[in-house]
């Protein structure tokens, strides 16, 4: 048994379990220091498990339960930057809410441990248990404001779809489970390889499967949770659910239709273009109206999905490229705009409405700067990070042939290219209320690491484009 | 095997009928009885199948504790079933049209029932080469299957954590124990020697029940209005 | 394998005879005069016919979903008791392992206090 595979995540784990151990012994009475300290505990284990990954030896293991390739590589590094961007964002809004114990870096640190399980799966069982362990956390961390009304509800919510969602995906697996007797995914690749004989049970099966990681990406028709939960959920905590888990997923999917579903394509690429479509264009639409910014960013984050699944549609090495470079400019502007949502507070109240940022233009120059940054690339405009991301998807479709997707997706960008240049215009041109709080350091420190990443991407784009290839060649080689 | 078939329908008749009483009783409670009952023929069918562990586990963990869950929710929640209940009739033909176009659907699928030629090969046996189910499981489970064995301990960790995070609070009344300060107390921080002298009253002297080192300022209301009555 | 059923089937039959024998002889035999103190029920606490949308503290709660966890940990011991002849050391400490993880959350939900009621 090849079991130096899943290094990272056992040394995760059991330092996670000593963090919790160690937080608890400390005192159930001490203050934010103790939650501090976990923090930073967490954000160092998430350091060496880096290291161990990238250091860490490729292959099947756990009798094909368990892989690691290029692929799955790529991803942890990304969801472990996702998460630690997310938690030290969470630094000192949990102090200022008085949320700052020490369950909170556990619950991210176990959560992503979920994520980086659920993105080497190479078995239905394995992708079900990841999975799970990931959401689990998420739906406490929503609910973790447990006081205010918006977070319980939004915990809840995102439970009770949650649970509905893992039960889509359930049925689908036993589906596909009974009409092929095994969860092995190579095993699954190779006995799809004659497309014409597989029944339509299991097409029904992989529908359900599919359904259900929808759910956890949010797409169109599977985002009505988002919204709400988006906006009840503490703001960091918001940050947090819009960019390491959306990347475990989406490499999930990308890892499900690539490997044991490689020989479906036929079969998944309507349904994936159809969802990839859908999101699209309600993610631009349903954000015009909006006034609460994080629902904005709900709304965006659906249609940021969408541009994502247009790699993912077109079915090719290049495709999965896009997505997976799309994702790295995705985590990072995300974290730098949420750093920024975060920052708005007034007299101490956390501040989440659009027009709460007039004036922004003047009396903070500098948070407005990085805010426009990070529209600007949200928004897909060169040269920004965000317009690369777009690029390198609409390219493969385009190359593909898919050119209904790609003007779709032009077309969108430029109707939600209206809504982020608005927050612009509210910043700079609106009449504006005071100056908001001195903000904390470890914000601008993330507001800063995220613009310069969002700003100069297109300098040192050759890395990325590289490691993403060779992910992406492991999929659809 | 006239006597397992007969099993198998009485149980299987049992766990359809209470399925739907569960979601057609009027009183919540009686749903989750009804559920007890569902799930104890389930359990039975189990045992018919030779999946023993399974059965073992619907009783002692569905009926044993989840269904007293249910109960507490049930109790709990602030739900006006009744309320909750007015729009059976009004949502009857929408949900109606979605069950039978599921079912249409499904049949199509059953239509085209084929397994993929390996699937007879995979199937397992419940009680493979003579070894009872039980023990086929514990084979498997934590040697082939330990990396999902451990991570199905980490999600009970979870639960648990996040079970305790969203709901227990620190009362203010609760009085918990500290062993450190029992061990470290002495007969001399407990007990006082006082020559209370003749007609003097206890209370004179300073001394407050419990005996703690800061007199609590106002708490005792003995104190408190002797202090008032000092201010004014 | 089924016919190692009969005896619990034999067993229940019983017990539930014996159960209704009890209840029913009680039923036919015993004078009845009853009133409105002697039915109401010997209990302490809560009412057992009240209205169901009273709320109760999320305390039960909270012990109720601990006891499950405890007893899914529980559940896994069996299959692991039975065949550790089979599994070996390494099934041994596999189960170890599984048990620590658990154990780290006592030791938490202990610390916590979310064992004390008062």
């Amino acid at each position: 048994m090849n079991w130096t595979t899943a290094i990272p995540e056992i040394f995760l784990s059991v330092a996670g379990l000593a963090i919790l151990v160690f937080g608890v012994l400390r005192g159930r009475y001490s203050g934010p220091g103790n939650a501090l300290v976990c923090s930073m505990l967490v954000l160092a284990s998430f350091a060496v498990a880096a290291i161990l990954i990238i250091g860490g030896n490729h292959g099947i293991g756990y009798n094909g339960q368990f892989t690691t390739d290029a692929f799955s590589s790529y991803a942890k590094l990304l969801i472990l930057a996702g998460a630690a961007l997310g938690l030290v964002l969470s630094l000192d809004y949990n102090r200022l809410e008085g949320l700052a114990r020490f369950e909170f870096p556990v619950l991210v640190l176990l959560s992503t441990v979920g994520m980086m399980v659920m993105v080497s799966a190479s078995s239905m069982m394995t992708l079900y248990l990841g999975l799970e362990l990931q959401s689990l956390s998420l739906y406490v961390l929503a609910a973790f404001a447990r006081d205010t009304l918006r977070s319980s509800e939004a915990g809840l919510k995102f439970f009770v779809l949650g649970a509905l969602a893992s039960g889509l995906l359930l049925y689908g697996i036993s589906l596909v489970y009974g009409f092929s007797g095994t969860m092995d995914f190579n095993v699954l690749a190779r006995s799809f390889a004659d497309p014409a004989g597989v029944a339509p049970g299991l097409i029904v099966g992989v529908v359900f499967i599919v359904a259900g990681l929808a759910f956890k990406i949010s797409a169109v028709p599977f985002h009505m949770w988002t919204p709400d939960v988006y906006e009840g959920a503490p703001t960091p905590v918001t940050g947090f659910f819009s960019t390491a888990p959306k990347v475990a997923a989406i490499c999930l999917i990308v890892r499900l239709m690539g490997t044991p579903f490689g020989h479906l394509l036929a079969s998944w690429q309507q349904l994936i273009v159809l969802v990839s479509i859908a999101s699209m264009v309600l993610g631009s639409l349903a954000a015009i109206g909006q006034t609460n910014i994080k629902r904005l960013m709900a709304y965006s984050s659906i249609g940021h999905m969408g541009y994502a699944l247009i790699g993912l549609a077109v079915g090719t090495a290049e495709g999965v490229r896009g997505v997976l470079i799309y994702m790295v400019t995705y985590v990072f502007m995300n974290a730098g705009t949420f750093a920024c949502l975060i920052a708005m507070r007034r007299r101490g109240i956390a501040l989440d409405k659009i027009s709460d940022l007039s004036g922004l233009g003047r009396t903070d120059p500098m948070l407005a700067g990085w805010m426009t940054v990070f529209m600007f690339s949200m928004a897909g405009i060169p040269p920004m990070s965000g317009f690369f991301g777009k690029l390198y998807v609409f390219l493969a479709a385009v190359q593909a042939g898919m050119w209904t997707l790609a003007v779709i997706g032009v077309l969108t960008s430029v109707i939600g290219a209206y809504y982020y240049l608005r927050i612009i215009k509210v910043m700079y041109f609106d009449e504006g209320g005071e100056a908001f709080d001195r903000r904390p350091m470890s914000l601008s420190v993330v507001a800063a690491a995220a613009g310069l990443f969002t700003l100069f991407f297109f300098v040192f784009p050759a890395p990325f484009v590289g490691a993403a290839q060779a992910a992406a060649r492991v999929l659809f080689g | 095997m006239a006597l397992q078939a007969i099993a198998f329908y009485l149980m299987a008749a049992v766990t359809l009928g209470s399925g739907l009483a569960v979601v057609s009783a009027r009183n919540p409670v009686h749903s989750v009885l009804f559920l007890i009952a569902a799930f104890f023929s389930a359990a039975g069918l189990f045992v018919l199948l030779g999946a023993e562990f399974l059965a073992m586990l619907l009783v002692v963990v569905y009926v044993g504790a989840v269904a007293v869950l249910f109960l507490f929710v049930v109790m709990m929640l602030d739900v006006d079933f009744a309320e909750l209940r007015g729009g059976f009739q009004r949502y009857l033909p929408v949900g109606l049209t979605v069950g039978a176009l599921l079912l249409i659907e499904l049949l199509l699928v059953l239509g085209g029932w084929k397994l993929a030629p390996e699937a007879a090969v995979l199937k397992l046996s419940s009680t493979p080469g003579n070894v009872s189910n039980t023990a086929a499981i514990g084979r498997l489970l934590y040697t082939d299957y330990i990396f999902l064995f451990q991570a199905a301990g980490l999600i009970l960790l979870v639960a648990m954590i996040g079970a305790i995070v969203l709901t227990l609070r620190d009362r203010k009344t609760s009085r918990h124990q500290v062993i450190r300060v029992q061990n470290e107390r002495a007969v001399a921080d407990t007990l006082l020697m006082v020559d209370a002298g003749l007609g003097a009253g206890i209370k004179t002297l300073g001394i407050y029940r419990p005996l703690v080192e800061t007199p609590p300022q106002g708490r005792d209301p003995v104190a408190a209005t002797e202090l008032g009555e000092r201010r004014s | 394998m089924l016919m190692e059923y009969l005896p619990i089937i034999v067993f229940m039959i019983i017990a539930g005879g014996i159960a209704l024998a009890m209840v029913g002889g009680s039923l036919i035999a015993a004078q009845q005069k009853p009133y409105a103190e002697k039915l109401s029920a010997y209990e302490c606490g809560f009412e057992p016919f009240d209205d169901a949308r009273r709320r109760f503290d999320v305390r039960f709660y909270l012990v109720a979903i601990l006891f499950i966890i405890f007893d899914l940990e529980v559940a896994f011991l069996f299959p692991w008791a039975v065949s550790l002849a089979d599994i070996g050391l390494f099934g041994f400490l596999s189960m170890l392992g599984f048990l620590g993880v658990l154990t780290v959350g006592f030791i938490y939900e202990w610390c916590k206090g979310a064992l004390e009621w008062e």
